[in-house]
């Protein structure tokens, strides 16, 4: 019963980070079609500019509680500046162009990309560490928690609210809906589908900004951190269905239960265990849990 | 109506595409070529490989080269303290090519290549990764090509084949491992069960088994709890944390390096790890100066030699210290020692082949010759060349114990124990694996 638990709260805690992060990905997909690998350099990007703001407003004798602030701007800051110069500056070129071109255009920016972040911060790590105690400590049973992975797992929740309810009760919501359903339909009647790419790819950049910021502060920030994230992600959103809000919250879920499971139960089976479960979900659902029967334009 | 399904590829095609680009290279190679001799003097080309981006780079990679760099400034100018005050490498001007050892194994034997055939260099030295090392090796050795492999530990290179080109200058893992578990039994300190992590590729399952065979010698009792084997880059550690918490063990041991150990010791630390188990490390004195204060009291650990703070006092340990210090602003950790180690006995082989061929410049079977059996000091203390045929190095180590001093705003390392090299290292022709199950038949500890 107790291992059960354990399992449990780990595996929630994996997938609060990834959900978060994953969700940008399959937003961005969802809307314009872009399997985006650049994503994990913008999870990256996060990372280094909450340690960065972070840093600031300690320097600035902020109270250390305005440290989540400070990671929270540093994700704003991302999106701001890197969204609109990547999506207007270069992906807008490629739109309606093979997927496989899109998917080699992300990679170059990817690899651009890591290299920029050497260039702004250099290869030393940086720590963020100071937001991880602020929570302290959680005692369940025989384990000691630290009470961030529970914030985390919070924050998870609410983004993922946050976006559905965005998506789904608000006027916006609404006409991004409507350009996935069909963009040609959705520019026929007024719909300014250029600007609905933008912002997509802002609040896609942003999650994943989001999730790097917040997981900072339990990594060393260094060159690489965005390599392992968009390879994970993907299974993510692989499982739920490209595309799907709820298939990457199902998704994330499975994975990191997977992944818990396998390391208390089964550790040598840990680095299987993601890819297992997405062969699994793929040979019954090829194109994941939630992914919904497209009609093929002819 | 418009047709726009028909040149689209699938999406799960594509994604397959793009994880087998990210496999495949991670980033592209970084090529900086030091300036070039003075035109009509005779130069000594160096291949240098080590990790100048990825996740190895910030612990191992750069610190690597940047030793490299300031070491041949120093050769260069004739500034090193005897006996390597000759300028150069025998007067000849050193011009080193410094390569990416991101992008895997495959990527690296391409490179290995390159170096000899393009750059035509005269000697290559190289490589952290033991998959890297494992590629390489056979490769220089087909080509008859110099190669010194500075860094990587798995004992398997010179184990399981025999090179007559290649070069390993440092200890591999085995000594690392045995000397954890000697220190452990010198203390006291009790090991009734133990748990393990280290990452899932070469380096970590040689420590890992390793250091199991030592525990069942000197710890014939204890058990194994947890054996948890997470890849290398995993970065979120929580779910193994609560694993080795489950399980509580009184010691628990890891071979993590780099970014990796240090996101296990920010995330273990908090959550109590270090006071509920004696955590025992086999290559962590790089990361003390990362952590400072977030590195937990009493944690031990080994540098891989005797490195950085760890290492002995000498003359020539006090200017390398020096050296590096004033170039980097920060003290050298165990990858500039290795890589120190390396080019001091390449320097010393080719000046001792120059000097039994008239003073001219070394073939690679000169070369091969000159190192094979060959000793030297460095600053990590005397390097011998006694295993794998006089291939594979053996050299004294050290392990400490950590305690961060608030006055000097730096984490030291307490309670020292040197291990000789005949200590830790298995004798002349024998397998690690076969040495530890004998119970360390033939070493010398004292």
């Amino acid at each position: 019963m107790a291992t059960a638990l354990t399992i449990l709260i780990d595996g929630l805690s994996y997938a609060s980070w990834l959900f978060i992060v994953a969700l940008g990905l399959t937003l961005v997909f969802g809307v314009l079609k872009i399997l985006n690998i650049a994503h994990g350099s913008f999870y990256a990007l996060g990372a280094y500019a909450a340690a960065s703001f972070v840093a600031w407003f300690a320097s600035m004798k902020f109270a250390p509680e305005w440290s989540l602030v400070a990671m929270l701007f540093a994700a704003v800051a991302v999106a701001v500046l890197v969204a609109p110069l990547t999506e207007r500056g270069l992906m807008r070129f490629f739109y309606g162009r093979d997927e496989v071109l899109l998917v080699l255009v992300t990679y170059a920016l990817f690899l651009v990309l890591e290299d920029v972040t050497k260039l702004l911060w250099g290869a030393n790590p940086y720590y963020v560490s100071e937001p991880y105690a602020m929570f302290g400590n959680v005692e369940i049973g025989d384990q000691v928690y630290v009470g961030y992975d529970f914030m985390l797992m919070g924050l998870a929740v609410a983004v993922g609210l946050a976006v559905w309810w965005g998506l789904n009760r608000t006027r916006q919501g609404k006409i991004v809906l409507a350009v996935i359903h069909s963009e040609e339909v959705a520019a026929s009647m007024g719909v300014n589908v250029s600007r609905v790419y933008m912002l997509a790819f802002g609040v896609g950049v942003f999650l994943a900004a989001l999730g790097g910021a917040f997981t900072a502060p339990l990594i060393s920030v260094q060159p690489g951190v965005s390599v392992g994230v968009i390879i994970v992600s993907f299974a993510v959103v692989i499982i739920g269905g490209l595309g799907s809000i709820e298939g990457a919250a199902i998704g994330a879920l499975i994975v990191g239960l997977a992944r818990s499971f396998a390391v208390h139960v089964m550790p040598q089976a840990e680095l299987f265990s993601i890819y297992i479960v997405m062969a699994l979900v793929l040979m019954v659902r090829p194109e994941g849990l939630f992914q919904r029967i497209q009609a093929r334009k002819i | 109506m418009q047709k726009t399904s028909a040149r689209r590829t699938s999406p799960v095609h594509a994604l397959a595409l793009a994880i087998a680009g990210l496999a495949a290279t991670l980033a592209p190679a970084a090529r900086a070529q030091a300036p070039a001799a003075a035109a009509g003097t005779e130069t000594f080309k160096v291949g240098i490989v080590s990790f100048l981006s990825g996740q190895a780079a910030e612990s191992f990679g750069i610190p690597a080269v940047n030793g490299a760099k300031a070491l041949v400034e120093a050769f260069n100018k004739g500034e090193a303290p005897a006996p390597y005050d000759k300028a150069g490498i025998g007067g000849m001007r050193i011009e080193a090519v410094y390569i990416d050892e991101n992008g895997g194994a495959t990527k690296q034997v391409q490179e290995l290549r390159n170096l000899y055939d393009r750059e035509k260099v005269d000697a290559v030295v190289g490589y952290v990764s033991s998959g890297d090392c494992l590629a390489v090796a056979p490769v220089a050795e087909e080509m008859k090509k110099f190669l010194i492999l500075y860094d990587c530990g798995t004992p398997r290179i010179f184990e399981d084949a025999k090179y007559n080109y290649v070069f390993r200058t440092a200890s591999h893992a085995t000594m690392d491992n045995v000397a954890l578990a000697r220190y452990l039994k010198a203390r006291n300190i009790k090991a009734e069960s133990f748990n393990m992590i280290n990452q899932d590729y070469a380096w970590g399952q040689d420590s890992r088994k390793d250091f199991t065979l030592s525990m069942a010698q000197l710890y014939p009792q204890a058990k194994l709890g947890e054996d948890l084997l997470p890849k290398f880059g995993a970065g979120q550690y929580g779910t193994e944390i609560s694993a080795l918490m489950s399980r509580r063990a009184d010691v628990t041991h890891s071979s993590l390096w780099g970014g990796d150990l240090q996101a296990f010791i920010l995330q273990a630390g908090p959550r109590g790890l270090f006071k509920r188990s004696q955590v025992v490390l086999s290559a962590a004195d790089h990361v003390l100066t990362n952590l400072g204060d977030k590195m937990p009291d009493g944690a031990i650990l080994g540098a891989r030699g005797s490195y950085g703070l760890l290492s002995p006092k000498s003359p020539l340990n006090d200017w390398w210290w020096s050296i590096y210090q004033k170039s980097y602003q920060t003290y050298p950790a165990q990858a500039p020692y290795r890589m120190a180690q390396a080019l001091l006995g390449l320097k010393m082989a080719a000046e001792k082949a120059m000097a039994a061929n008239g003073g001219k410049k070394p073939t690679t079977e000169q070369l091969a010759a000159a190192l094979t059996n060959a000793e030297w000091d460095s600053p990590g203390g005397r390097i011998r060349m006694t295993l794998g045929g006089g291939h594979q190095a053996t050299q004294e180590t050290a392990i400490g114990r950590t305690r961060y001093d608030a006055a000097k705003k730096m984490v030291v390392l307490d309670d020292i124990q040197r291990f000789p090299a005949a200590c830790v290292n298995p004798p002349v022709n024998v397998k690690s694996e076969d040495w530890i199950k004998s119970d360390f038949a033939g070493a010398k500890c004292n």
